[in-house]
Order: structure tokens, then C-alpha cells, then sequence
């Protein structure tokens, strides 16, 4: 079966922007890092896709997904290492607590 | 493959070697070792420096084009070089100090970690390359910003960093993607630009360019997305925030320029310019009606590096040579005239604990050499003429408006206005120091030494560098000669 290009950029754009509503909508710091690998894989996915279905004879998307991979293997673990800190100080990791810096 | 290559890497070797020494002695040196640490570093880093500063390029691109070495990269390099040995002469009594002397090679590592990361961002010429420099230099910074594990601020501000930098990092993945999707299949500056250049504007490409400004504005704080900026700056140990002020934005400012005259030239009218437009004007204005009303002085003077970044990204509307030179030399300029007025601000609250901007009232009564050297970083941030600030925005315009368009002068006048509104703010600090009446609520203290020499090589900065026409020259050669190389503007 031949699917086109579309049937993966769909999805893509639709993993994107459930990350981006996530991202602002969601009051838990792990699920707004659940938004965010949403958002990176949403990217990944449009690479391979493109290097597959446009470029088949290179393999630069490909290997820039797998760094991008990477990369956001090092995000996370930054991230999560931060709001166990945060987790330590205030005891939970709800966002709406997290306001003592402003203005 | 061919391992002669990393030769042509020197500054990257040279912040790579100091690192492994700093992590090797950091590693295995007892307790009475660890106390040359800093001094050790210093000196490395400063050998470093003048090795940066005195070797010349190499002029050559390496790794199939993807990274290339050349003066004007070699001369930005040494500009952050310069930035960062201020750094850390500034935070050597803070690495000190109970809380943080224990961890303090990481501090170090940390910091070399990210340089050599922005070094990797100025050279890259294949956004793979970029991306990794963009992300080693923006993910250990988070942890520098959480550094100060004991107070709760830390932790707030690290967590609105690394939030906000991955959400921008996703946005500037996704606008990579789109533009791989034009590029032809390959991701080298060189490539793109001739792709794009031959095909015609269409509305992807538009979505991808806002995209990526979104991704690198991040880092340069323009305003839409400069909202993390304030809080990351207030929360983060003074010593971070200086060096999140400076060297990490006048690095992300010459890969901007770089990345958008290169690769996205060929459709500056089309789409880019207008873009730029807008947040240029909106960056300046905003970050200067923000700066106003601010108390606290880290706050403050987040909002003025704010509006500064749009000062910076002039440079880059210019899209020429003059243009690249210019903006250099404002990074130049800048980094010594934030850092003098962070280090004021720092030793201030090292001392005695005070950031509000009420606390320096009277100051010059007890420290008078304190806010003298804060009085000349306001007066050069501001633009006034003796100093090197005045000198930095004369260029910068003079590059704006070198290409004669009605619409740039418009933009450079929107921006003198600015600089009147800014003088405001920044003549504030200079009133509440000299001219307010009140007794000063800072007792006199003696600056550590190291921070003294550090306030005494910014304050030359802010003295000379408008006055000897040498490092504007070093910055206008450095282009000059890199231009046959780099084949930048072929519009």
C-alpha cells in the first residue's frame, strides 16, 4: 500500500499542536514535559518524513532525527532533575505554587 | 577520516583542554588542592584568552564545510572570551563561599561546557552542527541556573528556563524541518541558501522562518518571547545572570546573523525583514516601558538587556558586512558595560545582601568608587557620548541606514527615541546613588580583590573602546577578511 506524504504530517502537526496546548494548559510540571517530547517527537516525525519521502537518495534528516533524539534524552533529564529539586522545596509539582517570581 | 581536521579547531581545543585540566583536577585533587582552583582556572582561562586573541585563524572550512574557522568567528570567540574571564573574576568570591565551595568545579565545567558550545553555534555551518551547539550551550546553563541549591528561587527560575528553552527548542526543530523540506535534502548553510534562492517564496517557508526567529529569539530574548527573562534573571545566582545577560546573547546574536544573511538572504525582503522589523520595534519599546517600573536591580536590568537585544538585532537588519562589524563591536561594548554594572550589583549583595534599587540611595557616600563604576555602566549603556556605549549605537545606526531604504531610517529613528525613554531608567540608578539626599542604607565594605580588578577592566572598556578606534577596526577587518571566504552577500 502507497500512502502519501500527508497521512504522516497529519499526525505530525496534530502531535504538535496537542504540545503546544499542552504545554500551556496543563498544571503539572511532568505533563507539561509530556507536551514537550510531544512537540520534539512532532519535529522528528517531520524529518524522517521528509528525508523518506522528498530526499530518498540522502540520509541528513535521518541523522539529524537521531541527534534531535538525543538531545531531548539530555532535556529531559535536565528537566526532571530540576522539578525533583522544586519537588523537595514546595512538596508538590503543581505550577499554579511556582509564582514566587514575579513582576 | 582524516584526524588533522581538529587542528583547524584551535579555540574549541583551547576551552576543550582547559576543561578536561579543570575537570581532572577538580576530580582528583584533595581538600587543600581544591583551594587553587579558581585562581588555577583564572589563569588558564586568561592564557586561553590572549592564545584566542594573538593566534591567527585558520581560514578554513573543515568536516566537509560543516564547521568553519574563520577571523570574524575567531574574533567573536575572543569577544566572549573576554566576557566570560570577567565572569569569573567577578563570581570568585561567591565560588567561594560556603554554600557553593564545594561544588565549584562543576560551576567551572559548567560554564566551559557552555562556551564551547556557543563556539560550536558561531562556527556551525550545517544546522546539525548549530543545533548541537545551541543545545550544549542552553541545557547546562539551566543547571547553572539552579545552582544555588538551597534557595527556592533557584529552582523556580531554573525550571522556567528549561521549560521555556525546550518549548523554543521544539518550535526552532519543527521550522528546521519545514526548511529541510526546500533545502533539497541537505542541511549546509550553502546548500539551503542556493535552494531557496532559486525557488519562490511560499507560505511554508514564511510559517519555517517565523519558526526558527521564534527558536533563536528565545535565547536573544526578543520580545514576544523574552516573557522567561526577568524571572530566570532575578532567580538566578548574580554571577549566572550576568553571564546569561551577555555572553549567551551576543553569541545567539552572531549565529542569528549568520544563519538569516547566509542561509535565509536571498528572501530578506520577502520575508525576514519585516519580520525582523516588527520585533526589533517591539523588543526596543517594550523592554525599555518595562525597565521603568522595575525595583529590584536584577530586574532591571533584564528588561534593559532586553531592549538592548533589539539594539543588537539592528545589526542584523543591515545585511552587510558594516553591518556584522557593527554588531560585534556593540557585543563588545555591551559585555564590558553589563558586566561592570553587574558587578557592582554583585558585590552589593554579596556584601550586604540589597538588590533593591531603593537600597542605593546615598551611595556614593560610603562607596563612592562603587558607584562611580556603576555611574559610567549606566552612562554607557545608556549612550551618552564620552563613553563606549555612544560609539556602539553611532555604528550600529550608521550600518542600518548605509543601505538607504526609507523604511530602516524609520527604524532607526523609532530607535533613537528609545534611546531617550532608556536614558530615563538608566539615569534613575545614577539619581538615587549621586543626588538622592538620604542617608546611604549600605555600609562601606571593602571589594574582594579579584572583583576589583574585574570592575577596573570594565571600566577601561567603557573609557577606551569608543575612544580608541582599534577595536572597531579589529572587529571591521575581521569581516572584511572573512567576506571572500564566506560568501555572505551574494543577495
Amino acid at each position: 500500500m502507497d500512502l502519501s506524504m500527508l497521512w504522516y504530517l497529519v499526525p505530525s502537526v496534530i502531535m504538535l499542536v496537542c504540545g503546544i496546548y499542552g504545554f500551556i494548559t496543563r498544571k503539572n510540571l511532568i505533563a507539561i514535559l509530556i507536551s514537550l517530547e510531544l512537540m520534539l517527537n512532532s519535529a522528528d516525525l517531520n524529518f524522517v518524513v521528509f528525508n523518506r519521502y522528498l530526499f530518498p537518495g540522502s540520509m541528513d534528516g535521518m541523522v539529524f532525527t537521531l541527534f534531535a533524539i538525543a538531545i531531548a534524552a539530555a532535556e529531559t533529564a535536565i528537566a526532571i532533575a530540576i522539578i525533583i529539586n522544586i519537588y523537595r522545596s514546595i512538596g508538590n509539582t503543581d505550577i499554579t505554587e511556582i509564582n514566587k517570581l514575579k513582576y | 577520516m582524516d584526524y588533522s581536521q581538529f587542528g583547524s579547531m584551535i579555540p574549541e581545543l583551547i576551552v576543550l583542554g582547559i576543561f578536561m585540566l579543570v575537570f581532572l583536577f577538580d576530580t582528583f585533587s584533595n581538600e587543600k588542592g581544591k583551594r587553587i582552583l579558581t585562581p588555577l582556572t583564572t589563569i588558564l582561562f586568561a592564557l586561553g584568552t590572549i592564545a584566542i586573541w594573538i593566534v591567527p585563524a585558520s581560514c578554513e572550512e573543515v568536516f566537509g564545510g560543516m564547521y568553519i574557522n574563520d577571523n570574524a568567528t575567531n574574533a567573536i570567540k575572543a569577544i566572549l572570551n573576554v566576557g566570560v574571564f570577567i565572569v569569573f573574576l567577578q563570581s570568585s568570591k561567591w565560588v567561594n563561599s560556603d554554600e557553593v565551595a564545594i561544588r565549584k568545579g562543576e560551576f567551572y565545567e559548567l560554564i566551559l561546557v557552555t562556551l564551547f558550545g556557543m563556539y560550536l553555534m558561531v562556527s556551525a555551518r550545517h544546522f546539525l552542527l548549530f543545533i548541537i551547539g545551541l543545545e550544549s550551550a542552553s541545557l547546562p546553563l539551566a543547571a547553572l541556573v539552579a545552582f544555588n541549591k538551597r534557595h527556592y528561587e533557584s529552582h523556580e527560575a531554573a525550571i522556567k528556563y528549561i521549560m521555556t528553552a525546550v518549548f523554543s527548542s521544539a518550535i526552532l526543530l519543527v521550522g528546521l524541518s519545514f526548511v529541510y523540506a526546500f533545502s533539497g535534502g541537505s542541511l549546509y548553510f550553502s546548500d539551503i541558501a542556493l535552494y531557496i534562492g532559486q525557488g519562490e517564496m511560499s507560505g511554508l517557508l514564511l510559517i519555517a522562518l517565523a519558526f526558527v526567529i521564534a527558536g533563536i529569539g528565545f535565547k536573544l530574548s526578543l520580545v514576544p518571547f523574552h516573557l522567561w527573562t526577568a524571572d530566570v534573571y532575578e532567580g538566578a545566582p548574580t554571577a549566572i545572570t550576568s553571564y546569561l545577560s551577555v555572553i549567551s546573547k551576543g553569541s545567539a546574536a552572531f549565529a542569528f546573523f549568520v544563519i538569516f544573511v547566509q542561509c535565509f538572504g536571498a528572501v530578506y525582503s520577502d520575508a525576514w525583514e519585516w519580520m525582523m522589523y516588527a520585533v526589533i520595534i517591539a523588543t526596543i519599546t517594550v523592554g525599555n516601558l518595562f525597565a521603568i517600573r522595575q525595583k529590584n536591580m536584577k530586574r532591571f536590568m533584564a528588561f534593559s538587556s532586553v531592549s538592548q537585544a533589539g539594539y543588537i538585532m539592528l545589526g542584523a537588519m543591515a545585511v552587510n558586512g558594516l553591518g556584522l562589524a557593527s554588531m560585534m563591536f556593540y557585543i563588545f561594548v555591551y559585555v564590558v558595560s553589563n558586566l561592570g554594572a553587574f558587578a557592582v550589583i554583585n558585590t552589593i549583595e554579596e556584601n550586604t545582601g540589597k538588590l533593591s534599587m531603593d537600597d542605593y540611595n546615598g551611595l556614593h557616600k560610603s562607596n563612592p568608587w562603587l558607584s562611580f563604576a556603576m555611574t559610567l555602566a549606566m552612562f554607557s549603556l545608556a549612550g551618552i557620548p564620552p563613553f563606549a556605549g555612544f560609539f556602539s549605537k553611532i555604528l550600529i545606526f550608521t550600518s542600518v541606514t548605509s543601505s538607504n531604504s526609507w523604511a530602516l531610517y524609520m527604524l532607526v529613528l523609532i530607535a533613537l527615541i528609545n534611546t531617550i525613554i532608556s536614558l530615563y531608567y538608566y539615569l534613575l540608578v545614577v539619581k538615587a546613588m549621586w543626588i538622592s539626599p538620604e542617608e546611604p542604607k549600605i555600609g562601606t565594605f571593602e571589594t574582594e580583590r579579584c572583583q576589583k580588578v574585574g570592575l577596573w577592566l570594565c571600566v577601561a572598556g567603557i573609557v577606551f573602546f569608543g575612544l580608541v578606534p582599534y577595536i572597531y577596526q579589529y572587529c571591521y577587518d575581521a569581516v572584511q577578511s572573512s567576506l571572500g571566504f564566506l560568501t555572505f552577500f551574494n543577495l
